[in-house]
């Protein structure tokens, strides 16, 4: 019970801190935490399927973009929707779609995860590596859908005026929230039972676990939080158009949880600080580079070709990552033996 | 006939156009320990394969306890009751010895996910129940100092330990045991057939088992068939097996091996 | 549809079929050979296309810049094997995939950074671009050429697989990489021939696509390569005629589709993701394909 006092008083201090944050810091930094917490969130999720479940799986973006139309139309008024959509008439129900912050942003993880099963019955009922290009080629229907579905959607312009309700008070319990998900169901049967499917599937089943529902509820799991953090986004933002959510944002995730570790939490969410960092200090790459006095001209998406290059090498030379599939704590328990 | 666990019915098994068992019968008494032995390519872990159910054979039936269990899938066969470990040796490599283990525990740990999630007492009540368990276990197979090391870090005969382990943990009726001695010393050959002798009583196992090694199979089974490319050559007793002159044509370098 | 929009039509879409075909072959064979969907190969298609492009306005002959592009995307293919792929042979699949994902997003945003992410026209010499009308049909002499070439290299690449010692090779090393290492087969030499073969033909499959577009741009290789990729699982992966067959199936269905529903136009690109979902739930094996995961133990 020692240890579990010892918990409640971190969290109790992290939300302390966050509270704190929230009233005192300004409006730059706190959109600084803003953004690195919904990136945990994103790389906490993203980390069960293909790190603890072993299911290399390119989601997020499809996931998070779900999340964000599903509150941002239930956040938007009524009144506004009607201003807003200029293409054709909005459909009934999206008219009559309204609710709370939070039941709206649950309303978003449910549907992303409600999708995940409806795509789990053809990737995870074969062997190979289906999932990876179905979700690639998911995040690319979802944006076709969007578009071509003004009366839900408002087409290509996408979905602006949302109340912006979303502050780091709610990103970071959020984020707390998912993190002892996280850990919880690794610290269970299902995550034991997670990492032998990713260790050797055939010997998993024949140790009694039903691989399928594994991989099921790993990836329901990370839907879900996936769907959360695009509702915060959405709400953050206060705008979101079908060209938002491209790969790119399911690329800089895969680094982070790639750099932390996979399958380590503690890992991805050291890593987000230091990608999302990385991120704004190379931010220098795209603009005008002058070197010797030469004017190299701007080179708008180097920063992404010196990511790419990151993914790569990592994947080479330092393929664990910071922890390796550990978490922090476990480092500390080998110390004292 | 109620006295027979398992029984494979006419099984022919064909890849393509190669058949790899040829109409093979046999049957396992509750209680007993019977061998299935042949040269490499005789088709004795495809009979494994077909018994825990990852492949449908062309033709034939399994009967395990009176039911017909044939292309049962691996998962659910485990709950009929029949556990299995593997030739290589196939541990979960990224886990702890504790955690393999546990593995096998799965179904008897009754709680849900949104119960783990929410960190539920049955959650607690559970766990604690399935690790008192397996260090039960590990404790009779003296493993126990291992407990939190990785699975893949221990000595091969450990590693053999620990997969035993990890079928017994699923509680099964019959274990299919690939080949358990391959690749170990006498002294650790020794111990290996006193563990199984001990478990097979404690547990109420019956023990279908592939081997190489003669005087292991000698020592160890009551009855025991001889498969040569997929075909059954000798059903019988261990001590008639080595003076039957079909086996010893089709074995002949194994036996002066010896 | 009366016959000419019919007759029209089939020809439309024999020759986009014929694209996706191309590049759907890369993905089969690597495929085969590692077990990896190698999600660079839509890339290197882009790749074979810039470099034709460059050639050309180097000031080469079409029919050079051309071989230059096949060339170069076949070296960049193999370079892709070589420094990404095998060091990782022995590490867990997910690190493969990881990095093939990795090298993918290197090419495209590589070359945005070096040409820009605007389109660039592509020119293709006269002879190429010629437009017949024969009763009402509209047809470029392009869209006659490109299936007539494909059926063409698809000869000469089963020509290969199955008449060569490399293509025999090739074959078994999709069967059990381990048993062709026994054999004292050049694993490693083999894998760098499927890669050769595939970027090449992906490289052709790009420079169609330039020709009937006409325009090329970094990001080109995506789409593209998704749906030829859900064509060779259509098809059967690991089968050379299974992805011809997934590819021309996949390019009827998008012509025909959106002539007869023209009210589905928008949702084109989305067609072969609808493939790839029934093919896995009802046939994950595909057309032609052999079931290759089949657990081995």
């Amino acid at each position: 019970m020692n240890k579990f006092l010892r918990n409640i008083i971190l969290i109790a201090i992290t939300i302390y801190f966050i509270y704190y944050a929230q009233n005192h810091f300004d409006s730059y930094t706190l959109s600084i935490l803003d953004n690195i917490g919904i990136f945990a969130i994103l790389a906490l999720s993203y980390n069960l399927i293909n790190g603890i479940a072993g299911q290399f799986s390119l989601e997020p973006n499809g996931f998070v973009a779900i999340g964000a139309y599903f509150t941002a139309i239930l956040l938007i008024p009524t009144d506004t929707k009607l201003d807003m959509f200029a293409l054709v008439d909005p459909a009934p129900i999206i008219l009559q779609m309204k609710a709370h912050f939070l039941p709206a942003i649950l309303i978003g993880g449910v549907a992303a995860s409600f999708v995940a099963l409806l795509l789990s019955f053809p990737v995870f009922r074969v062997r190979g590596d289906y999932l990876a290009i179905v979700t690639l080629g998911f995040g690319f229907i979802i944006r076709i859908f969007a578009i071509n579905n003004p009366a839900y959607t408002n087409g290509a312009m996408g979905l602006n005026d949302i109340p912006e309700e979303a502050n780091f008070l709610w990103i970071g319990i959020i984020c707390i929230v998912t993190f002892l998900v996280m850990i919880h169901v690794i610290y269970s049967k299902f995550g034991r039972a997670m990492k032998s499917v990713r260790d050797d599937e055939d010997a998993a089943s024949a140790m009694g676990i039903n691989t399928f529902k594994m991989k099921t509820y790993a990836f329901m799991t990370s839907a879900f939080f996936e769907g959360i953090g695009g509702g915060l986004l959405a709400s953050m933002l206060t705008t979101i158009t079908p060209d938002q959510f491209s790969f790119l944002l399911t690329f800089q995730l895969l680094i982070i949880i790639v750099l932390g570790g996979l399958g380590s939490m503690s890992g991805a969410l050291i890593a987000t600080i230091l990608v999302m960092g990385g991120m704004e200090w190379l931010r220098f790459l795209d603009d005008d580079i002058t070197i010797f006095g030469m004017d190299l001209g701007a080179h708008p998406g180097m920063r992404m070709v010196v990511f790419a290059i990151l993914l790569i090498v990592m994947m080479l030379f330092a393929r664990r990552g910071l922890l390796g599939d550990r978490e922090l704590t476990e480092f500390f328990k080998k110390k004292s033996k | 006939m109620s006295n027979v666990i398992l029984k494979i019915d006419h099984v022919t098994m064909q890849f393509g156009g190669v058949t790899a068992i040829d109409n093979l019968s046999f049957e396992v008494e509750k209680g007993s320990i019977y061998g299935l032995i042949g040269p490499n390519g005789a088709g004795k872990t495809t009979i494994f394969n077909i018994i825990t159910g990852n492949l449908y054979p062309t033709k034939g039936r399994v009967i395990f306890e009176g039911n017909d269990i044939t292309g049962v899938k691996p998962n659910k066969v485990v709950y009929k009751g029949i556990a299995r470990t593997f030739q290589n040796i196939r541990l979960f490599k990224s886990m702890s010895v504790l955690d393999n283990i546990l593995i096998g525990f799965d179904a008897q740990a009754n709680y849900s996910y949104f119960e783990a999630i929410l960190r539920l007492p049955r959650y607690f009540k559970h766990e604690k129940i399935i690790k008192q368990k397996a260090y039960e276990l590990m404790d009779i197979f003296g493993i126990t100092q291992f407990a939190d090391s990785n699975a893949t870090a221990l000595s091969y005969g450990n590693q053999r330990k620990v997969e035993i382990a990890r079928a017994l943990a699923t509680n099964p009726k019959l274990l299919l045991l690939d080949e358990p001695a391959a690749g170990m010393n006498p002294n650790e050959t020794a111990e290996l057939s006193e563990i199984i002798h001990k478990i097979k009583k404690d547990f109420d196992l019956s023990i279908l088992l592939i081997e190489h090694d003669m005087k292991f199979v000698n020592a160890m089974c009551d009855k025991l068939t001889v498969l040569d490319y997929g075909e059954n050559i000798f059903e019988g007793k261990p001590a008639d097996a080595i003076v039957d002159e079909r086996v010893i044509s089709a074995y002949l370098g194994d036996f002066t091996n010896a | 549809m009366d016959m000419q929009i019919f007759l029209q039509q089939l020809v439309n879409g024999a020759s986009l079929g014929s694209m996706y075909a191309l590049i759907a072959i890369g993905y089969t064979m690597v495929y085969g050979v590692l077990r990896l969907i190698n999600f660079a190969h839509g890339d290197i298609m882009m790749v074979g296309a810039y470099f034709t492009f460059f050639a050309k306005a180097a000031g080469l002959p079409f029919e050079v810049a051309v071989l230059i592009g096949i060339i170069g995307a076949a070296v960049v293919g193999i370079l892709t094997d070589k420094i990404a792929y095998k060091p990782l042979r022995d590490a867990p699949k997910i690190s493969l995939l990881i990095t093939a994902i990795g090298i993918s997003f290197f090419l495209e945003n590589l070359f945005t950074v070096l040409f820009g992410s605007t389109p660039k026209a592509f020119s293709a010499p006269d002879y190429l671009t010629k437009i017949f009308h024969i009763h009402g049909i509209y047809l470029p002499i392009s869209v006659i050429i490109i299936p007539t070439v494909t059926l063409i290299i698809l000869a000469v690449v089963l020509w290969i697989l199955y008449k060569t010692k490399y293509g025999m090779a090739i074959r078994a090393l999709a069967f059990d990489i381990q048993t062709v290492k026994l054999m004292g087969i050049d694993a490693d030499r083999i894998i760098m021939i499927v890669f050769a073969i595939g970027s090449a033909l992906a490289a052709i499959g790009g420079i169609f696509y330039a020709i009937s577009y006409p325009s090329i741009d970094p990001l080109m290789g995506i789409i593209v390569g998704l749906k030829a990729f859900a064509a060779a699982v259509l098809g059967g992966i690991g089968s050379v005629g299974g992805a011809v067959v997934g590819g021309f199936i996949l390019g009827f269905t998008e012509i025909f589709v959106v002539a007869m529903f023209p009210e589905l136009g928008g949702y084109k690109d989305a067609f072969a993701f609808f493939f790839l979902i029934l093919v896995l739930l009802f046939k994950p094996t595909g057309i032609m394909g052999q079931d290759l995961e089949r657990g081995r133990f």
